[in-house]
């Protein structure tokens, strides 16, 4: 009775202190600026270029009726994908990263407070506080983007070309892109940030998940300079 | 495809004009022979003539024109696919990858002497061989079966003309009627290939005859992906299927093919469609070479080489290498691992350490796809697992519906892959 009691105290307090330590709401209003050409929030928002952004958070990825997501998004959603702090933070910081092909043309935001500050500005605006997770993921500043270092590597397309056979099983190098996705000529960049992803866990699909999990990476860097490379 | 008298002597006159060009230009140049033109043996021979750029001369050994695929097969007994979009030449291999596709049976294997012979008479030497003939059945496995049976009760488990046998006894049956499926024992081609059937079999009969039953002699414990069809079954299939495992006499089995029974621990049972699926071993070549022990020929896992020859490799089903399950994205894993080493071993290239991967899906019915996979590599004893999953039990219409998208995407995938 008394470790009950105990566990509820305490899960109060963390909720409070992460409304606390969560992002300045006001200043996320203003960098709100970069995507209301698209999105909409709050009261009386509708669907324009990119869904309205009520209730984001704890949706699911690409459920907003009616609206037409790009096959990227299709593909992510189908994955499993929802909206949480955590995957927020991480499409906001860099969309590619986690959803292939989205339509939305955003570079990203690479400053975590500057993230935060919109989340804490977008979270306003989903039915609160129920499905607002209430542990603080930004308590930890954990750094979503590939080292400079790592994406600097060099592969070694030979090796590349050895490692592309585990690819091939699936992927067709033709860049037939029925039931699973081309990775034919994708830029290295976007080969590596990608196949990290899978590699931490991040991006949801558990076939790419266990195949990444054991790329080194300069096995990466070497399947990242083959793919790049075919014709 | 039976090994019988009619496919030798009709497909020897064909072969002797086929060799005449190819051996003369072979002079020189090292030669790779691969038997078997399916999962394992049309991957390795593509890589090998792919990477090697017209240094190794690459010879395949192949009875049938047209492969027809075990995989998706199921697909075709539950009206998802038809038998045309699972038959694929090898066209594009002899064109464009300059392979010499020898349509013909190999008969035997001379290893002092490395030569193979082939039921047409003439013998191809070689410097290295793969063998990829994927399975046979084991003699007396079933009581009352035998290969002569497999017009009466088919077994499927080889792809094309018994597929459509299947089918059509699936079709022909009366409302009501019972189908009875006697699966195999561990090791076998497709752990879930068995369950997938039953429940693209269970599909058709749902539509077309939706009070027959299905009845199926098990005699394991256990089967892949079972919490998944058990769920599916009971979900989409009501009260259709019926699983008799070994607690009750499931491995205690025999048949009549004349007169249609299946007894199930002395029970007999009078059945509509009796689908046979006997124990199995490696291709009986691999028996023939003299690299068997069992029913299956044991392989070094950082090549695919033979234990027992190391100029020998092989591949795929018939293969003994450890934790990979006999599938056809086993065989096409470990076809590119071989092919890597044996350019490396007759050219010099560089020989990068061996990795495997395996994914299977399944359907168990309209857009209800589950998938099972894993990753290995090579250890001095074995193929070794490193990390799988498995599908949940519950996911989500979309997530089901996605991944049999992908198992499409994969189909097409693993074909270019082996076929060019
Ligand atoms: C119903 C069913 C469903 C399946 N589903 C899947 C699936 O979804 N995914 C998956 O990965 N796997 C699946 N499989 C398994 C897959 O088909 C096999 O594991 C795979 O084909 C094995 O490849 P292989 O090269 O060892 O043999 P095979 O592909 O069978 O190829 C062997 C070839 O060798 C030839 N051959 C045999 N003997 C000789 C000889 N003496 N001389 C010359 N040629 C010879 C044969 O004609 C044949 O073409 C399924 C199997 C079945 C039966």
């Amino acid at each position: 009775m008394l470790a009950r009691l105990l566990i509820v105290v305490f899960l109060g307090a963390a909720g409070i202190s992460h409304a606390e330590v969560g992002g300045d709401a006001e200043n996320g209003e203003r960098l709100f600026r970069q995507c209301s050409g698209c999105h909409q929030v709050g009261e009386g928002a509708t669907d324009r270029i990119g869904p309205h952004l009520n209730n984001i958070f704890d949706r699911p990825a690409g459920a907003a009726e009616d609206f037409r997501y790009s096959s990227g998004f299709q593909r992510a959603a189908s994955g499993g994908l929802v909206w949480t702090y955590d995957t927020l933070d991480d499409f906001i910081e860099n969309p590619r990263r986690l959803v292939s092909n989205t339509r939305m043309s955003f570079r990203g935001l690479s400053d975590q407070k500057d993230r935060d500050d919109l989340l804490a500005y977008l979270r306003q605006f989903s039915a609160s506080p129920g499905n607002i997770p209430e542990a603080a993921p930004t308590a930890v500043a954990v750094d979503h983007e590939v080292a400079p270092e790592v994406l600097a590597i060099i592969g070694d397309p030979a090796y590349g070309e050895y490692l592309s056979g585990e690819c091939t099983s699936c992927h067709q190098p033709s860049g037939a892109t029925e039931g699973i996705p081309s990775i034919t000529n994708w830029p290295a960049d976007d080969f590596v940030v990608v196949m990290h992803a899978y590699k931490e866990g991040v991006r949801a699909h558990p076939v790419m998940q266990m195949m990444a999990g054991r790329l080194s990476n300069e096995e990466i860097a070497a399947l990242a300079a083959y793919f790049e490379s075919i014709e | 495809m039976t090994f019988n008298r009619r496919t030798f002597l009709g497909s020897a006159a064909v072969t002797a004009g086929l060799l005449a060009a190819p051996m003369v230009r072979a002079q020189g140049k090292p030669r790779v022979v691969v038997i078997g033109g399916g999962a394992g043996g049309a991957t390795a021979a593509r890589y090998i003539a792919k990477d090697s750029q017209g240094a190794i001369d690459v010879t395949l050994v192949e009875p049938t024109r047209t492969y027809y695929t075990c995989f998706f097969s199921n697909l075709y007994l539950g009206g998802f696919r038809d038998m045309q979009s699972l038959g694929h030449s090898y066209g594009t291999l002899a064109a464009e990858y300059g392979i010499n596709v020898v349509h013909d049976w190999a008969v035997g294997v001379d290893r002092d002497a490395k030569t193979v012979t082939l039921a047409g008479g003439s013998s191809l030497p070689y410097d290295r061989l793969i063998l990829s003939p994927g399975i046979d059945f084991v003699d007396g496995a079933v009581e009352g079966w035998d290969l002569s049976s497999q017009n009466a009760m088919p077994h499927a488990y080889k792809g094309g003309s018994q597929t459509e046998l299947l089918k059509a006894q699936i079709m022909a049956m009366p409302q009501g009627g019972t189908y009875a499926m006697v699966a195999p024992p561990n090791p076998y081609r497709c752990p879930p290939g068995p369950y997938e059937r039953i429940s693209m079999v269970a599909h058709t009969l749902k539509e077309v005859n939706p009070t027959a039953k299905i009845l199926i002699a098990d005699p394991k414990e256990n089967f892949s992906k079972q919490p998944l069809f058990e769920e599916g079954w009971s979900d989409n299939y009501t009260g259709m299927i019926e699983r008799i495992g070994p607690d009750f006499g499931g491995a205690n089995v025999a048949v009549d093919p004349l007169a249609m029974t299946l007894s199930i621990d002395g029970d007999v049972n009078n059945v509509d469609v009796c689908n046979v699926i006997p124990a199995m071993k490696a291709g009986r070549i691999a028996e023939i070479a003299g690299i068997t022990e069992g029913n299956w020929a044991p392989v070094n896992a950082a090549d695919m080489s033979s234990k027992m020859d190391e100029n020998i490799h092989v591949l795929g089903d018939a293969a003994a290498q450890g934790d990979m399950p006999k599938s056809g994205f086993s065989a096409n894993s470990q076809a590119k691992v071989c092919a890597n080493a044996v350019r490396g071993a007759l050219t010099g290239s560089t020989v990068f350490p061996a990795r495997f991967a395996n994914t299977c899906w399944s359907l168990i019915d309209t857009n209800d796809g589950v998938k099972v996979g894993a990753t290995y590599e090579a250890t001095a004893e074995k193929i070794a697992k490193v990390d799988g999953f498995v599908s949940q039990t519950g996911e989500s219409d979309d997530l089901r519906a996605a991944t049999y998208q992908e198992s499409i995407g994969w189909y097409d995938g693993i074909i270019a892959d082996m076929f060019g």
